[in-house]
């Protein structure tokens, strides 16, 4: 019984983990240049509505997944050229999308489906890592849906791609110190322009990953507070690929642990479990405060030649 | 520069003068109609006639002396929740925390309509109204003291209180003060004495209305004639600088923070008592969110505000007729209002420029003003 609790947990706190860990992901790139990405919540609502859709046009979860990625990229494209260009305030807009992407997804939800919208489509299968899998309690790491693993395998990867490389030494410098950046020949806006594209990637796989990847189904609200979860996620993770992974898996367990305590029946009140991740993020984010420190230009907009 | 489509010449100058009201006003023209012009795209390619659809919003809206009442109704919760948020967006403070501090707002009238049987009508519709404002005020009050105190951001912070704001109220319609026999979840009706009176026949105005109105003044005097106002808009601007002129900078946050989310628990106390009667789990129904678009389009400024909350409130009273005539779906309004976020704030670029479009003779249209 406590075995497969466990082990239950765990499979559900990775599953649950994955989209929000491929979002605050897509928000760190954008950090680490310098912008605050609050539309996330849009980009992964987009995701989740494509990713359905296109399943459900082609019959393919991949073809999903693309157009997931491509719905993301196009919502965050706007909020890149809104604090880029435009150089407005970065919460507003974000806030903005929001709403936009939430409308969007509900009128699209009765408009792209004229023949009444379908319990289920086509989601990703689950791949089993042979023996591996039949450890108890941690083989469930080892039998998971495939983007879960793409998610796993995008930590070290960005990792050394913020940390190793020219590319992210440049986008990071762009965060800091964007006017230095820019003395030096860097193009700081071609730079965030970068990271908005690669951020709305992964935002819009992870909105692929919650709606696809579970009941391969999408739902209006769904996303439900997770795109702010994978910012906060940033913060708490100290802007960190490893620490966002981190805070992403505590989510996962924060949901995974609320849903399992309703099924036990536990006699308290549902709404409390489902407050639970809520209340967690507030709490974490006071127990972090002090010990982290973003990128300097965050939230800033940059204008050349400014003193 | 100047762009030319048969006969038809378009030409987007820059505006020499860079300041004043046409200056501005042309500026939120333009993103009107940049919004009106997705909106309508919209709705064209959902096989549905825009203009058919405008026109029902706005008979929806306007028609008869019922839908002015709407309009009126509708307008009453966005105008406090927006005139809440000037505060705390003159003060500085992102909050995105309309929509909880409201829940709790209706959630604490409620209580004091339901339980408090024994008080006299005169007294009774004060006390409600009174704990509307405190639960609205302490709900926001969190956020401004995490901030305050230890510098979290506000923006998460009010986010994740809105969610957990909606299932505390779910909670409490479900168990607390669930309405017997428990079959739906919503709390039991508030006694008569606690509701407030009709103004108008043959209308759903009440008299919360007179609250929105007296706040619009409220709000002015708070911020431009106090000098409690003054030390909130000096932190706005620079906190460093109000810090160093003997401003107490952390007060000024949290009070900041709390008379914005006053306003918002107001607004919840005055859907409960004037409309609903009783609480419901999502009777907020993002109007949280709309009052920040407004906040912003209304410039920060009450009369601003309250210009932007009849618009808002004659596009939500016009999209329900718009919806039930053409089976158009109302998250049409969460677009535009989207749509709106996102154009007023771009509206310093538009402003700056004159759009004229021209055919070969005939000016057709010309939208600011060369100067």
């Amino acid at each position: 019984m406590a075995i497969s609790f466990i082990g239950g947990l765990i499979e559900s706190a990775i599953r649950t983990g994955c989209p929000i860990m491929l979002c605050g992901l897509g928000c760190l790139f954008c950090a680490k240049c310098g912008i605050i990405n609050f539309a996330m919540e849009g980009v992964m609502t987009m995701g989740a509505f494509f990713g359905v859709y296109g399943s459900y046009l082609t019959g393919n979860p991949w073809i999903g997944l693309l157009m997931g990625i491509v719905a993301g990229v196009a919502a965050n494209l706007i909020l890149g050229v809104m604090a880029i260009t435009v150089k407005v305030n970065q919460v507003v807009v974000g806030a903005g999308l929001n709403s936009l992407c939430l409308g969007l997804s509900s009128y699209l939800l009765t408009a792209c489906y004229p023949n009444g919208v379908p319990t289920q489509v086509n989601g990703f299968n689950y791949i089993s890592a042979g023996s591996l899998s039949e450890i108890p309690i941690f083989g469930v790491l080892f039998n998971q849906q495939v983007l879960t693993y793409i998610a796993f395998a995008m930590v070290p990867l960005i990792a050394y791609v913020i940390n190793k490389t020219s590319f992210g030494m440049t986008l990071r410098a762009c965060g800091e110190q964007p006017h230095a950046a820019d003395s030096l020949g860097i193009n700081v806006v071609k730079k965030r322009y970068i990271a908005v594209i690669i951020s709305g990637v992964l935002g819009g796989m992870g909105g692929a990953a919650l709606s696809l990847g579970q009941l391969s189904v999408f739902t209006i609200g769904m996303v439900a507070g997770r795109g702010y979860m994978a910012w906060s996620a940033v913060t708490i993770g100290r802007y960190g690929p490893v620490g966002v992974m981190l805070a992403a898996l505590l989510f996962g367990v924060a949901s995974a642990l609320q849903v399992r305590m309703k099924a036990i029946g536990v006699a308290i009140p549902s709404q409390f479990f489902s407050m639970f991740p809520y209340v967690l993020t507030m709490i974490i984010l006071a127990s972090v405060v002090g010990r982290t420190v973003g990128p300097k230009a965050m939230g800033k907009p940059f204008i050349k030649g400014e003193r | 520069m100047t762009a030319k489509v048969g006969k038809t010449k378009i030409e987007i100058k820059d505006k020499k003068r860079k300041s004043g009201f046409w200056y501005s006003f042309s500026g939120i023209l333009i993103a009107f109609i940049f919004v009106m012009l997705i909106t309508a795209l919209i709705i064209t390619l959902s096989g549905k006639s825009p203009a058919e659809a405008f026109a029902y919003m706005f008979q929806g809206a306007f028609s008869t002396k019922y839908n002015i009442g709407e309009t009126i109704i509708k307008t009453c919760p966005l105008l406090l929740c927006s005139l809440g948020l000037c505060i705390c967006y003159r003060a500085g403070l992102t909050s995105i925390g309309a929509e909880g501090q409201m829940a709790m707002g209706g959630l604490m009238a409620t209580i004091g309509g339901v339980y408090f049987t024994f008080l006299p009508r005169a007294i009774l519709i004060p006390v409600c109204i009174l704990l509307g404002v405190l639960g609205g005020a302490l709900w926001a009050g969190i956020a401004g003291y995490l901030k305050a105190k230890w510098g979290i951001s506000e923006v998460i912070n009010t986010i994740m209180l809105n969610y957990i704001a909606a299932y505390i109220v779910a909670y409490m319609c479900s168990g607390p003060i669930q309405e017997p026999p428990y079959t739906f979840i919503q709390s039991s009706q508030l006694q008569e004495s606690a509701f407030f009176s009709k103004l108008i026949q043959g209308t759903r105005i009440h008299s919360g209305v007179i609250f929105a109105f007296v706040s619009i003044f409220v709000v002015y005097f708070l911020l431009w004639k106090s000098p409690l106002g003054y030390q909130m808009r000096a932190v706005g601007l620079n906190q460093s600088a109000a810090r160093t002129s003997g401003i107490n900078v952390k007060k000024n946050l949290i009070l900041s923070m709390s008379l914005s989310g006053a306003f918002c628990g107001l607004a919840g106390a005055v859907e409960i008592m004037g409309l609903h009667h009783r609480l419901m789990p999502g009777f907020t129904s993002n109007l949280g969110f709309d009052a920040m678009a407004i906040a912003l389009l209304g410039g920060l400024h009450p009369a601003g505000a309250t210009i932007a909350s009849v618009f808002f409130g004659a596009l939500r009273a016009g999209a329900t007729t718009m919806q039930h005539a053409m089976q158009i779906p109302t998250a049409l309004v969460d677009i535009i209002q989207g749509l709106v976020v996102i154009f007023v704030l771009t509206q310093s670029v538009f402003s700056k420029f004159v759009i004229k479009i021209t055919t070969s003779k005939r000016k057709v249209l010309s939208v600011g003003r060369e100067e």
